[in-house]
Formats: C-alpha cells, structure tokens, sequence
C-alpha cells in the first residue's frame, strides 16, 4: 500500500465516521440505543431471575399441579422463538395496558430468560448433596429453611458461570427489540445505516459497543465471582 | 428415653428393617454393630426420621414421633446427629456452621450462640478454626466440628452413623476421643460403628444387627468374649483378628 492509498483509505474512514457519528448529532442515537439496551437488559436479567426460581421451584416442587406449570412452562417457552415472544408480549398480551414500552420489552425478555434460568437453577439444586438437605433438616431446620440457607447458596455458587452466559445471551438478544419500535443499538445503527447508505461503519460499530459491554460486564463478573469462590480456599 | 416397637422399613421391594424392638434409658451408649446392609444405618436414620418408618411405632420421653401430627423438626432439635461424610456446610465459616441452626431457630441470640460456638470448639480442640472454611479442615477436624455443630442444638440425645469410617486411619483417634468424652458428660448416644475398641471401652450396651432385625443384644465385653447368636460369632469373627 503506497502513500496515496493508504491516504484515501483513511479519508474515506474519517469521511463515513463523520457521517455516521458526528453528522447530525446520530452518535446521540448511539448513546440512547445504549442506553436502552442497558435498561431493558438489567430489568429482564431481574425479572428473569425472579421467575427462574419461581419456575425451579415448581419443577422441584413434590405437588403435581406445580410441577406441571413449570413444565408447560419451559416446554412454551424454550418452543418458540423469542421474536415471536416479544411481538405476542407487545401486541397482543400488553396492547392495551398503559406500560412504558422499554419496561413491556424487559417483561417479554425476563420471561423468556426465567425459562432458561429455572433449569439452570433447578440444576444447580439438584447438583447438591443430599447429605447437605439431611445435615440441615437433622438440625431441626424445616424444608424451607434448609433451602434458602443451605442449598441454594452453594447451588448459586456453583450455577454462577452458567447464570452469567445466560445474562450475556440476554443482552444479545435485545437486539430484537427493533420489532416493536424501540430504538436500542442495533435499531440506531439500522437507522443510521438507511440515512448515510453507508452499512460497513454503522454495524462494526454496533458490534464493538456489544462487545465491550459484554467485556466490561465479564470482568465484573469475573470478580464477583472470585469472592463468591472465597469458601474454597484451602 | 427411646422406645421402638416393631419397627419395620421397606425401600421398594426390599425389606431393610423387619421388627426392632429396643429401648434406650438416659445416659446409654448404645453401640451398634454388624455386616454391611444390616440396616444398622437406617435404623438409627429412622430415629430422627431421616427416614420414615413403614411400620411400628418409635417413642421420645413417651412422645410418639412416627406421626404425622407430630412436628418432625421440633423433635429433630431433641436430637443430634453425625455423619459419615460429615456434611459440613461448605459455604459456611466453622463458626456460621456451629450458629446457623440456633440462630435460625430462635434457640439463641447471635451473641449467645457465637459463644456456645467457641466454647464448643474449644471443647474439641479446635478454637483457633473458628474462620476457617470446613474446606480448609482435615477429615478429623471435619468431624469434630460436625459433633459441635450437633451440640449446639442442645440435644438430648446424640445420634452417630459411622462418624469414623470415612478417615485416614490416623484421625479416627481424635473423634472418639470427642466422643468418649461426650459420653462422659453423660450424653445418651446411639452409634453405628465399626470400631470395636470403641464399642468395648465407651459402650454400656451393644447391638448386633443382622438382616433387618437385632440378632443379639448385652453387655460389649460379655458379647465380644463370648457370643450366643451363631452369626455373632462369625462376624466378630471376622472383624476382631
């Protein structure tokens, strides 16, 4: 590559970065995409958890009408695609209910994600060793206690890297919400992408700010996860 | 203090237990004893009803245990009980191990039972553990906070399924010393074993079990030198070489 190339290569970057970014302010449509996308995953993340363990719970439970909700549960769920989940949550389930539409969004993905999470928390409970539950119920503890006190915490522990794919699957998936009209990242590079006619700087774009999202969450939870080992020490 | 009648358990098809009738006064240390699949260990885990008897009745202070009126915690409290793989909980200090329960339970405050905890682990050799993980204990160590951790419920009465047949041979010593001791105090204790020195030297009566029932039953030094029931004879044959 002699100079004058490599020149007008780099001018044609700087010339589609100017479109895409600074150009009408469109780096402000990046910013709320972020945004959006941070807000819908972290409710769905919490919601997701709630009725993971709800689902869990059931799918242990020894009642039979419990055990079956849970199942048809999982079976509906992990059974159709989460787009066709999002659109039926939005416009049919909420179509009239007066909910900002993010938090219907998040509602949609965080029951998507119980799903998935009841069985990576009904694993996690099942991985642990009877001699546990025995220990706490011969100490005069009842199910309920010996549950929350003793094996879910080890479960937790021991389901944490499986739960934390689950979050970062979760993030990605957002990425669906352009469906109902929500600009999140990858609806602003859209956007932007129709407006510059330009496809190459919108997107790579879209993939860098995913992927360091997803970095920066992997290192924290990286370190949460290290204190959580802290009982391993030997 | 403990009674059972007729006590029978089947798991499926298989009958482990068919027909125990024992009584247990305050202060004894029964000492159980026989082959593998004697249903020695359900036995003692029908005690606490870790397993629930099919059939029969089981007695505390006169108390009917095996009903299902009956609050099978408020019992569980009554009684301690050790493991064979001792069961500590891993993401527990020693000291939240010792507390969880008489916390939880409103037996103690924290205060009172982080005291009863030290005093315990002191009692056992081990006070400098307190904030160690169980992950970061021998086996023997494992098992002497598993006993404190029983203690601190008050029981009355102390329950053991093979406390030493998971150790390196060099710390089965240490946990009988413990329970030797425990049995000093006076504590009613069942245990199923297969330490022999300990069933002769701490037990005030033996138990030989054998295909679900009590084959044989008296004194440890009168079984051990001479036995009366001819599968008695040959299994101590067997195990006292």
């Amino acid at each position: 590559m002699d100079m004058t190339t490599a020149f007008s290569w780099f001018s044609g970057f700087q010339e589609s970065f100017e479109k895409t970014f600074i150009r009408e302010d469109r780096y402000k449509l990046f910013i709320d995409g972020i945004l959006l996308t941070l807000k819908v995953s972290l409710l769905a993340v919490i919601i997701g958890i709630i009725i993971g363990f709800i689902i869990a719970l059931c799918n242990l439970s020894k009642h039979l009408p419990l055990r079956l909700i849970g199942k048809v549960y999982t079976d509906v769920i992990r059974g159709t695609p989460s787009v066709t989940q999002l659109m039926i949550i939005y416009f049919v389930i909420f179509a009239t209910v007066d909910l900002e539409k993010w938090i219907i969004a998040a509602i949609a993905f965080g029951i998507n994600s119980g799903a998935y999470v009841s069985e990576i928390i009904r694993a996690g409970i099942m991985s642990i060793d009877k001699g546990q539950t025995e220990a706490g119920r011969s100490l005069g503890l009842n199910g309920r206690q010996t549950m929350m006190k003793i094996v879910i915490p080890q479960a937790l522990k021991n389901i944490f890297p499986a739960l934390c794919n689950e979050f970062i699957v979760l993030i990605k998936e957002t990425a669906i919400v352009g469906y109902v009209g929500l600009m999140d990242i990858q609806k602003a590079s859209d956007f932007v992408k129709s407006a510059t006619f330009e496809a190459a700087m919108p997107l790579l774009a879209t993939a860098v700010i995913y992927f360091v999202i997803i970095k920066i969450l992997t290192i924290c939870l990286g370190l949460l996860e290290k204190k959580l080992r802290k009982s391993d020490a030997r | 203090m403990i009674r059972v009648n007729n006590l029978k358990k089947t798991f499926g098809e298989l009958e482990v237990l068919s027909g125990i009738n024992e009584h247990i006064r305050k202060g004894e240390v029964v000492v159980v004893i026989g082959p593998s699949g004697s249903g020695k260990s359900t036995f003692l885990r029908c005690l606490n009803l870790l397993e629930t008897p099919t059939e029969g009745e089981i007695f505390i202070d006169d108390e009917k245990i095996n009903d299902p009126k009956v609050d099978v915690n408020r019992i569980r409290q009554k009684m301690g009980m050790v493991f064979q793989h001792f069961n500590l909980f891993p993401h527990l200090t020693i000291l939240g191990n010792i507390t969880l329960a008489p916390v939880m339970l409103k037996k103690m405050t924290k205060q009172q039972a982080h005291d009863k905890a030290l005093e315990l682990l002191a009692k056992v050799g081990l006070e400098d553990k307190a904030d160690a993980y169980p992950a970061q204990l021998s086996g023997g160590q494992k098992q002497r906070v598993a006993i404190a951790r029983a203690l601190a419920m008050e029981p009355e009465i102390m329950l053991f399924d093979e406390p030493t047949s998971a150790l390196d041979p060099e710390m089965v010593g240490e946990v009988l010393d413990v329970m030797k001791g425990l049995a000093n105090t006076g504590m009613t204790m069942v245990v199923v074993t297969h330490e022999m020195g300990f069933a002769k030297e701490v037990g005030t009566r033996l138990l030989f079990m054998d295909q679900g029932i009590v084959m044989e039953s008296g004194v440890p030094k009168d079984i051990f030198e001479n036995p009366q029931n001819e599968r008695t004879q040959k299994f101590l044959s067997k195990v006292l070489k």
